[in-house]
């Protein structure tokens, strides 16, 4: 399973990167862990004529926390978003699922950005964005624009994104002391992508719910958060669940799907401080 | 534009310039290129851990980096961690305790080890089995690697 | 003269003792020389393009694009290399009515499994093959795909092979006593079970690979091999390839991992050879991880109607069942598909005092990967057959399954005897196992902290499993079906000049630490100190001839033989020095590298006994003949098999919102004759019981309608890896067999063989409070959730 050839390139700064980006006309792309890419060029699954090297662009890098926003360069690692205290105390949820994502290898090359761009259904990260309510800095030969996570992830590796464009920073409010968060991701081994798995947040008494691992996206169903912010039994806010096409594959069809996702909420809930 | 680039590098401490492939990746590169056969290829999508080595201090998958990306870095691999000494203690509780069978996860098992022990990692066999929960043994079924990891630590903490 | 039968009279120095093993620092330094690892001047790539159909004629080839691409050097399809190479039949006669088709290397005409390789692409790197195959073009017109094992007899469904009557392969049925009156007894209850394996394999970490280099000068064939068998690979090769087998040369180093895939006869492997031959470079070829899938033996899939009928007091009056499994388009050569099926047929029930049995067994093609020997080759299913209704029945009728089996269980001072299936039996040791096994698990207190459990709510379940496993085989295995299999193997051991040891043997290492007994056998017996002795394996060329590593025949066979030489030798060194010495040989013995008194008095240091031998025959007597070389073979002649017995349990907790199992501990207590090395056979024992636990929990070959495998990845197709796995205690006891001086019985394959029955019947103990039950493997979580739902 040797990668198809193709062009590496290795831009300097966001500008030429976009720049190759539309040179090659969506025969490039973009290269940041490599986590998932490579992957699927070993497979052949995937084979740009051009690779875009994105480490060398410092747009996408650096994590600042100002007016109350935490901002995350796309770059960013997922073992530096594990050591970095900024992280920790504004978004404490990111540091709750990042020991779920694969193991300590993947986790330092990979990057956020790259996974958010890559939407891979069973990721945590696009579960973890849509709850936090976060807002996504995208950059494109048309200037930027930004793009808030509940408009961005489309479908089965779909986003937003156009063919062109890059995500260049996440922006996530600011966790306060009236918000709790919970995590909840169902495995049968450590690592595993998900069977099914729940990002939770809770604001005063609202909260969102992002799923992962169990339909063609991270999503949130809005009737079951209404129905628990009304106060409703877990048991009976799950019935909203339905709402959800869920994924059926060798692992588990879409009933048992259905299952899970409401234990991993109920446990997500459950542990969450009060 | 290039589909092949000159790199330079330090492998096991030495300093190495090639000129590769694009596509070549880290692994490929290391026992094809340089001959370093000891870091071994399982799966090439990242999961078996077979291909775990050190680049900058960090585990990395061989098989999910390419050689170009590693331009600039320090790389070690099983060779270097022996013939510097630094897997020492390592190979020895690994010996003592046969937690290697057939020698092919062990390259990337030791790196993984070594990656839980230079972070100061506990002797807590949970923590340790989590730890190594990326490589992939299908011979020893995983006890005698927890053990020879734990005697180390308490070895040392000792 | 110290005579064989009195080696063990004393502890010796090196059998018995955990001795680290001398493979591990190069292993561990990065220096192991797998398959891979060899470069060879002017070595060529071998990649493969391989049908996407599980079932399709092939109407056309075109490689010419192919052929331009850079660095490709030659492009063989079936048809080309037909004509270097013979087909293969993977039937044996005695599996009677055993049939199957001739099978070519690369396929010709018609494709039959998704993954069954149609054309070689040979090139300057594996990149720059794998470029070109995608550049050859194949037309397919599709046939239907045989995928449903159940349906495979339908009278409408299309026979793969239309030189046959239907899809069966082969069929058999074993009868003893009559089960039918048994069952009709008013006092007998009898509990009916549909059993479901699903099909899974071994999963290696180092992939198939070979490089073959042929030498056309001296009509020479080498193949680095990396497998368990050398000289079963050595005639194939020089049959099917027309060469003389004495220019064949097969050379196995290091292995990582076989468990029995690397055993087989795979196209890819036997295409790279004869490509080797017509270009007369080295060629290497690597399976990838999805060839890998696609492509190694599959193993396991049986559907099985099982009934145990059993008195009110717990006797067991019988076991009656049908087992239907399918297999590939081919049943494998040459150790046949159809192997796997009569080991279900014979060792079920195998353990127990039972005499009325009825099995009928049937293997059916299918247009799938094909299927064989894969470590404990059918144990799993016998075990949890037999052990699964044990237990089911022991519920039925509110008896402590443990209780049930010491009812049961053959005694251990009723040997020799058969089985009902005809099986030999001999040296086993069920009861005290069990005993000594609910002794280290603490069964009453589990059964206290399972009670406790239950009433918060949390359902930890304890299951065992009494099994007997297949060791060091006779002829009776393969050779008298016609095998080019050895049952026996040979050691040499020769002393050289300076006092240091060279042993060779036929039997091969894939890790399990085959060199390191071989070594503490010759150091042990002949009595050098074990860091002075070197081991060859794994060479045609250099090693006796023999059967190599399987059927766990390593440590009895291959160990006894070295046992022999080294005693052989012994004895003829001891001639030696008593001339030497003026002695006699009843007052000499060899320790720590020397000849000394029986005492242990140094006499004279081994290497000076060697050195006159070697360059001063001048000194000794000219009737002096020293031979300081010594071969023996030795076989199984007593038995058709020598078993093993074992008794396991596991202790599971099942989540039963999500269906997920938590194996938290799990204990073996393994009789497998004389121990040589109680770590290595620890670690076997420890490895094969976490494979085991991948069959019961995790892996599957998953199919869709047109026999596509849909989890041919590393994500999809789950393997334990450590976060989920227990710890594994492990007791020995030690009933020597009596076929050998040695009395060493197997060990690599028992943990395998049992786990899988002790953790359905600890899932399916968790379960019994709410009156639900699983009977299909691997027990994923929806198929728990199911499980509860329908209870």
């Amino acid at each position: 399973m040797k990668a198809p050839d193709f062009d590496y390139l290795r831009p300097a700064n966001l500008a030429d990167a976009i720049a190759l980006l539309v040179q090659h006309d969506g025969d490039a792309m973009p290269l940041a862990g490599g986590q998932s890419l490579m992957p699927m060029m070993n497979f052949r699954v995937a084979a740009p004529g051009a690779l875009v090297d994105l480490v060398d662009v410092a747009e996408l890098r650096g994590v600042t926390v100002e007016d109350a926003t935490l901002r995350i360069g796309a770059m960013t690692r997922y073992v530096d978003l594990m050591n970095d205290n900024d992280v920790c105390k504004a978004a404490p949820l990111i540091g709750m699922a990042l020991p779920h994502v694969a193991h300590d290898a993947i986790r330092n090359r990979g990057t956020l950005g790259g996974s958010l761009a890559l939407a891979d259904a069973a990721a945590e990260m696009p579960a973890v964005m849509l709850v936090l309510d976060a807002a996504f800095e995208i950059a494109g030969p048309g200037g930027t624009r930004i793009i808030k996570a509940d408009k961005f992830f489309l479908g089965h590796y779909e986003t937003a994104l156009a063919e062109d464009e890059l995500i260049t920073a996440i922006h996530i409010p600011v966790a306060t002391p009236d918000h709790s968060f919970g995590f909840h991701e169902l495995t049968q081994r450590h690592g595993d992508y998900a069977l099914a798995g729940v990002a939770v947040s809770r604001t005063n008494s609202t909260y969102r719910c992002a799923f992962f691992g169990v339909a063609d996206r991270a999503l949130r169903v809005a009737e079951l958060e209404a129905a628990l912010s009304d106060g409703s039994d877990i048991a009976d806010a799950l019935h909203h669940l339905s709402a959800i096409d869920f994924a059926d594959d060798t692992k588990a069809n879409a009933a048992t799907r259905q299952r899970l996702a409401g234990v991993a909420l109920t446990r997500a809930i459950e542990g969450m401080q009060t | 534009m290039s589909r092949t680039i000159d790199i330079t590098l330090t492998v096991n401490g030495e300093s190495v310039a090639a000129t590769v492939p694009s596509r070549i990746n880290l692994v490929d590169f290391l026992r094809n290129t340089l001959q370093l056969t000891g870091s071994h290829v399982g799966c090439e999508h990242g999961v078996c851990g077979a291909c775990t080595l050190t680049v900058n201090g960090e585990t990395v998958r061989g098989c999910l980096m390419l050689a170009v990306q590693a331009d600039g870095a320090d790389v070690q691999t099983v060779e270097g961690l022996a013939d510097s000494g630094r897997s020492a203690a390592l190979q020895a509780a690994f010996t003592r305790r046969n937690a290697l069978q057939c020698g092919f996860c062990t390259p990337g098992m030791l790196a993984s080890a070594i990656g839980y022990i230079d972070a100061g990692g506990a002797p807590d066999r949970k923590a340790i089995r989590e730890h190594i929960s990326g490589n992939y043994c299908r011979c020893t079924g995983y006890q005698s690697i927890v053990d020879a990891i734990c005697d180390l630590i308490e070895e040392a903490r000792a | 003269m110290t005579g064989p039968a009195t080696i063990f009279d004393k502890p010796n120095r090196y059998i018995g003792q955990p001795s680290p093993r001398a493979d591990a620092s190069r292993l561990l330094q990065g220096r192991g020389q797998f398959v891979d690892d060899i470069v060879l001047p002017r070595m060529l790539h071998a990649a493969f393009v391989r049908s996407p159909h599980a079932h399709a004629t092939i109407l056309s080839i075109d490689v010419e694009d192919a052929r331009a691409m850079p660095g490709v050097i030659a492009i063989y399809t079936g048809a080309d290399l037909a004509e270097h190479v013979t087909p293969y039949v993977g039937v044996l006669t005695h599996l009677t009515g055993l049939r199957s088709a001739p099978q070519y290397p690369l396929a010709i005409d018609v494709a039959r499994w998704q993954g069954e390789p149609i054309v070689i692409v040979i090139a300057a790197s594996r990149a720059l093959a794998e470029d070109a195959a995608e550049l050859v073009l194949v037309d397919f017109e599709e046939l239907p795909a045989i995928v449903d094992t159940e349906m495979a007899l339908d009278a409408d469904t299309p026979v793969i092979h239309s030189e046959f009557d239907s899809n069966l392969a082969w069929e058999r049925d074993v009868v003893a006593g009559d089960i039918d009156a048994a069952f009709a007894d008013p006092d007998v209850q009898v509990v009916e079970r549909k059993f479901v394996f699903g099909r899974h394999t071994g999963v290696t970490l180092e992939t198939r690979g070979t490089v073959c280099n042929y030498d056309p000068a001296e009509d020479q064939l080498t193949v680095h091999y990396s497998g368990q068998a050398p000289h079963m690979m050595q005639f194939i090769f020089a049959k099917h390839l027309d060469l003389s087998e004495e220019n064949v040369r097969v050379i196995s180093n290091d292995v990582g991992g076989s468990f029995g895939i690397k055993i087989h006869t795979y196209g890819d492997e036997i295409a790279t050879a004869v490509a080797a031959k017509l270009l007369k470079r080295p060629v290497k070829f690597i399976a990838d991880r999805f060839e890998s899938f696609v492509t190694d033996i599959h193993a396991r899939d049986h559907i099985v109607e099982a009934r145990m009928g059993v008195k009110k007091d717990g006797t067991i009056v019988g076991i009656d069942f049908d087992d239907l499994t399918g297999i590939g388009p081919f049943s494998m050569y040459p150790r046949t598909s159809a192997i796997e099926c009569n080991q279900v047929l014979n060792l079920t029930g195998a353990p127990y005092a039972l005499e009325n049995y009825r099995a009928k067994g049937r293997v059916v093609f299918q247009n799938k990967t094909l299927m064989c020997q894969y470590r404990a080759v059918g144990h799993p299913i016998a075990m949890a057959i037999c052990d699964g209704l044990v237990e089911d029945a022991a519920r039925a009728i509110g008896m402590d399954p443990v209780g049930m089996r010491l009812r049961n269980l053959m005694s251990d001072d009723s040997y020799p005897r058969a089985s009902a299936t005809g099986m030999k039996l001999d040296d086993l040791s069920h009861h005290k196992a069990l005993n000594k096994l609910t002794d280290i698990m603490n069964y009453e207190g589990l059964r206290a902290d399972q009670a406790t459990n239950r009433k918060n709510g949390i359902y930890r379940g304890i299951g065992f499993v009494s099994m007997i496993e297949v060791t060091n085989p006779s002829p009776m295995f393969y050779g008298i079906g016609g095998a080019p299999i050895a049952s026996q193997d040979g050691a040499t051991v020769r002393l050289d000049a300076s006092g240091a040891l060279h042993v060779s043997s036929s039997i091969t290492e894939q890790g399990q630490g085959t060199n390191a007994i071989l070594a503490q056998i010759a150091a042990g017996v002949f009595g050098v100190n074990l860091d002075r002795v070197k081991v060859t394996t794994g060479d045609t060329a250099t090693t006796p001839y023999g059967g190599g590593t399987w059927a766990s025949r390593g440590a009895g066979i291959g160990g006894e033989a070295m046992l022999q030489a080294a005693q052989a030798l012994k004895d003829q060194v001891l001639d030696v020095a008593a001339v030497m010495l003026q002695s006699s040989v009843d007052k000499l013995d060899i320790q720590n590298g020397a000849i000394t008194d029986l005492d242990g008095t140094l006499r004279l240091p081994l290497a000076d006994l060697a050195r006159t031998v070697y360059y001063r025959g001048n000194e000794l007597p000219s009737d002096l003949n020293p031979e300081l070389i010594a071969t023996r073979h030795y076989r199984v002649t007593d038995f058709p098999f020598v078993f093993t017995n074992g008794a396991m349990a596991a202790h599971v907790e099942v989540d039963t919102a999500t269906g997920f199992v938590k194996v938290l501990h799990f204990w073996a207590v393994e009789d497998c004759g004389r121990v040589i090395n109680p770590m290595l056979v620890d670690e076997q024992i420890r490895g094969g019981v976490v494979q085991g636990i991948g069959g019961a929990l995790y892996e599957e070959c998953h199919y869709s309608p047109e026999g596509q495998m849909l989890n041919a990845t590393m994500a999809d197709y789950m393997v334990p890896m450590a976060a989920e796995m227990p710890d594994i205690t492990i007791a020995h006891i030690e009933t020597p067999t009596k076929t050998s001086v040695l009395g060493a019985k197997g060990a690599g394959e028992a943990g395998t063989g049992g786990a899988p029955a002790a953790i359905l019947n600890a899932v399916n103990d968790a379960l019994s409070p709410m009156g639900a039950s699983i009977w299909q493997m691997p027990m994923t979580p929806e198929r728990i959730l199911n499980a509860l739902d329908q209870s």
